[in-house]
């Protein structure tokens, strides 16, 4: 669905002000256009850079840097495989494998093509005593195999051929 | 605004407590919630009611028979969901929703207890009623973990009924600046985070500084994998770690606090939210705190996912709105820190650490541990172990006692437990290293992980077994520290790069004498040109493998082979012709059918032509395939 122009303005407009349009607070701010869009769009980023005295670039340093912010649209659901050293000793690249496989994904790819399902990897959930963990939609499972880990994504295919 | 005294509420708090027959405390952490640990709570709330029985959440604290509470992680996470019933404390592991009934029935209403939910004593069989008895409680120490897992958290009367906020006060009424220094100082408390500067230096070293507007940081962006003790601290017990900010605050005299939590963590984010709005309601924080002329507010920041923030340079650029990027020092945060102020910066252990000291008296607390490492000391024990879990510990336990008595032992891959199993731990995360079946009766603190070329870091605790190939992990860390190099040190940006693909190499059989050589050379540079902490230690985990486990290594670059068959390009997969059926299966899954053979004759494995994936080992139903 496409958002009119003047309204997609009007919320960043809103998460402007709540932080006083200032500078330091670009972090903030940003998280919160991304939790509104999903990503970072581009004339949104533009925008910004105007309202907070901020040159593009410098937008776009501190938007490339940080891993949580993303600059192109993400599946409607994301699985976060946790990669840290508890899970990768409980093999969570096998859940990687598993997913990457049934969705079409690779290193590069990481969004399906149906839009459905972004892979991400992370670093630590915190949740090693549930290791190999995923997150599915915020939702945490633990002790996960790469038979459980398709369930899971076979059940929500299945769920959006229903609706 | 008028407040009732610290001791009111508490005495209110014991006086409600008193008209419920039972409390039912339900472990609320992330793995406890993941296993269900919400749905338990509501069904508690349906079955009490259904029986006409009232029931409230400790957060209300109605007029009723019996009370719920959801605690922070009790550490005990594989065991999850856990619920325990007092006043007798029974405790009981990976509760069902189905369950719950036959609890209040039982357990509730006749007191009886319900042995399949107990945990059983490893030797006897008996069952243990009670936390205390079970070895993985009874041989820790939990101190500043001791609230975490006992109170509610969202539930500031819980904390304050338990002393809480009495230090902060205490510091801020009745103590001078300088004498809560000194009472850090003889404390021994050193920093949890990593480092280990002594926690009563850092906080003098800013009170000197003269300035209008200082600053208190609490860093909780806990990005080592494998460490989770920071998040159950936050989520746990937020009004511990807000009253060490506070103190700090005092200190220091600082006006305005941060703290900066992961992303990755939104329940602790929540918590703290929830800890820091009832704190300013309580008038702890806030315009003339506790009635005092001192002011101090708290603002909670929430990361984007950049390891290197958890360097304290980075982290403050990074609350200034800019790339989290170290910058070199000094000048120290203590003289020219957050926006240009002098600043504090602690880690979420060492602050919510401070009250508990003071509370326990800090000569009593400096008793504690070793003489250069006084305390306790959390840590993430996690990996092939038996009992995963977040644990306490004084420092000077050994590694032995950790693994073998609290852990309940190294286990196979299957899950089994075997003992001698036991292959290395990695102590540290990615800045750390590696510590071998000669170290596990090393007592551990700071100063002698540092002699072995570890350190304690956060305190992430993988243990690893046998199975377990030492280049792989080498490589894993090589490829976490490269993913979150900042890229403004070359030597850590390209030679953590370089270092990985030597890495790849080995792990792919193409590595030469002068590839292990460069590798060791590179991991020198790294070190020695590395600006921050990230870049200085990330080569650790390199060269306290290579230190150890050498063999492994040669025998990866010369014989070209994995001895622990983790190394897809290293492995060979080969049928024993005694053992195959001559079913054909594993003909059938190969995917580049380097398998052939007929019918009466074991089929045989085309090593040409096998892209050694493990398909067919996984498949035959007579384990005549080995690797």
């Amino acid at each position: 669905m496409q958002i009119p122009i003047a309204s997609k303005f009007d919320r960043v407009c809103q998460i402007l002000e709540r932080h006083q349009r200032n500078p330091h607070k670009l972090i903030p701010i940003l998280q919160e256009i991304q939790a509104e869009y999903h990503y970072l769009p581009e004339e949104i980023m533009t925008f910004v850079s105007t309202a907070l005295g901020i040159s593009t670039s410098a937008i776009y340093g501190v938007a490339t840097f940080y891993s949580h912010f993303t600059l192109s649209p993400k599946g409607k659901n994301i699985i976060k495989v946790c990669d840290g050293t508890a899970c990768h000793v409980k093999k969570s690249e096998s859940l990687i494998q598993a997913i990457e496989k049934e969705l079409g994904l690779s290193n590069k790819k990481r969004t399906s093509e149906d839009l459905l399902f972004t892979l991400e990897t992370v670093a630590c959930l915190g949740a090693c005593g549930l290791a190999p963990a995923v997150v599915l939609n915020d939702k945490v499972y633990g002790f996960m195999t790469p038979e459980k880990t398709l369930e899971l994504i076979r059940d929500i295919k299945a769920k959006e051929v229903q609706s | 605004m008028q407040h009732t005294s610290l001791e009111e509420r508490k005495q209110q708090y014991h006086d409600c407590m008193t008209q419920y027959k039972a409390k039912i405390v339900i472990c609320g952490g992330t793995g406890c919630i993941a296993n269900g640990a919400l749905e338990i709570l509501h069904r508690f709330e349906e079955v009490v009611e259904a029986k006409g029985l009232k029931i409230t959440v400790a957060l209300k604290k109605e007029e009723a028979d019996y009370i719920l509470s959801e605690s922070g992680c009790q550490g005990f996470c594989q065991m999850g969901p856990l619920v325990t019933l007092y006043p007798q404390g029974i405790f009981y592991v990976h509760v069902k929703t189905s369950d719950v009934e036959e609890i209040v029935e039982k357990t509730l209403l006749q007191g009886e207890l319900i042995p399949r939910l107990l945990i059983h004593d490893d030797e006897s069989g008996e069952p243990l009623a009670d936390a205390a008895h079970i070895p993985f409680y009874a041989k820790q120490e939990r101190t500043t973990l001791k609230l975490c897992g006992m109170i509610d958290a969202q539930d500031i009367d819980e904390y304050i009924a338990h002393d809480g906020y009495a230090m902060a006060r205490k510091a801020v009424l009745l103590m001078t600046d300088e004498q809560v220094c000194q009472e850090m100082t003889a404390s021994g408390l050193r920093g949890r985070g990593g480092g280990g500067f002594p926690t009563g230096r850092k906080w003098d070293l800013t009170r000197v500084q003269v300035n209008e507007t200082k600053y208190v940081i609490c860093n909780g962006d806990e990005g080592d994998p494998g460490a989770f003790m920071d998040r159950c601290v936050m989520e746990g017990n937020p009004h511990s770690v807000i009253e060490g900010m506070i103190i700090a605050a005092r200190a220091i005299g600082g006006n305005c606090g941060y703290i900066y939590v992961r992303t990755e963590y939104p329940l602790a984010v929540e918590r703290l939210k929830l800890a820091v709005k009832a704190a300013k309601e309580a008038g702890f924080l806030g315009e003339n705190i506790f009635g005092s002329k001192m002011n101090f507010d708290i603002i909670i920041m929430e990361g984007a996912g950049a390891f290197v923030c958890g360097e304290e340079t980075a982290l403050m650029a990074s609350i200034e709105g800019r790339r989290g990027m170290p910058m070199p020092k000094p000048p120290f945060p203590a003289v020219k820190g957050l926006f240009g102020k002098p600043t504090v910066i602690n880690n979420v252990e060492t602050l919510a650490t401070v009250p508990v000291a003071m509370l326990m008296g800090v000569e009593k607390y400096a008793a504690k541990g070793t003489a250069k490492s006084s305390g306790t000391k959390t840590f993430a024990l996690t990996g092939h172990v038996a009992h995963t879990g977040l644990i306490e510990v004084p420092f000077g336990t050994t590694l032995r006692e950790i693994i073998v008595n609290i852990g309940g032992g190294v286990i196979n891959d299957d899950g089994t437990n075997c003992g001698s199993n036991f292959k290395a731990v990695q102590i540290g995360g990615p800045s750390g290293g590696c510590l071998t079946q000669e170290h596990l009766d090393m007592p551990l603190d700071y100063d002698n992980l540092l002699n072995v070329g570890a350190m304690i870091g956060s305190g992430g605790l993988v243990v690893m077994n046998q199975q377990t190939c030492m280049i792989q992990i080498a490589k894993f860390f090589m490829q976490f520290t490269q993913n979150e190099s900042c890229g403004k040190c070359v030597v850590c940006r390209e030679g953590t790069r370089q270092m990985l693909g030597l890495l790849e190499d080995i792990a792919e059989g193409n590595a030469t004498k002068e590839s292990l050589e460069l590798l060791e050379e590179l991991a020198h540079v790294v070190k020695v040109g590395s600006l921050c902490g990230l870049g200085k230690t990330a080569p650790n985990p390199v060269l306290s493998t290579l230190k150890y486990f050498r063999d492994e290594y040669h025998a990866h670059v010369f014989d070209k082979h994995c001895p622990t068959g983790q190394c897809q390009a290293l492995r060979t997969y080969s049928i024993v012709p005694e053992l195959c059926k001559s079913c054909s299966l594993c003909a059938k899954k190969c995917p580049v059918n380097a398998i052939s053979g007929a019918k009466g004759v074991p089929y045989v494995i085309n090593q040409e032509v096998c892209i050694r994936c493990g398909v067919c080992m996984e498949t035959c139903k007579f384990h005549a395939i080995v690797k």
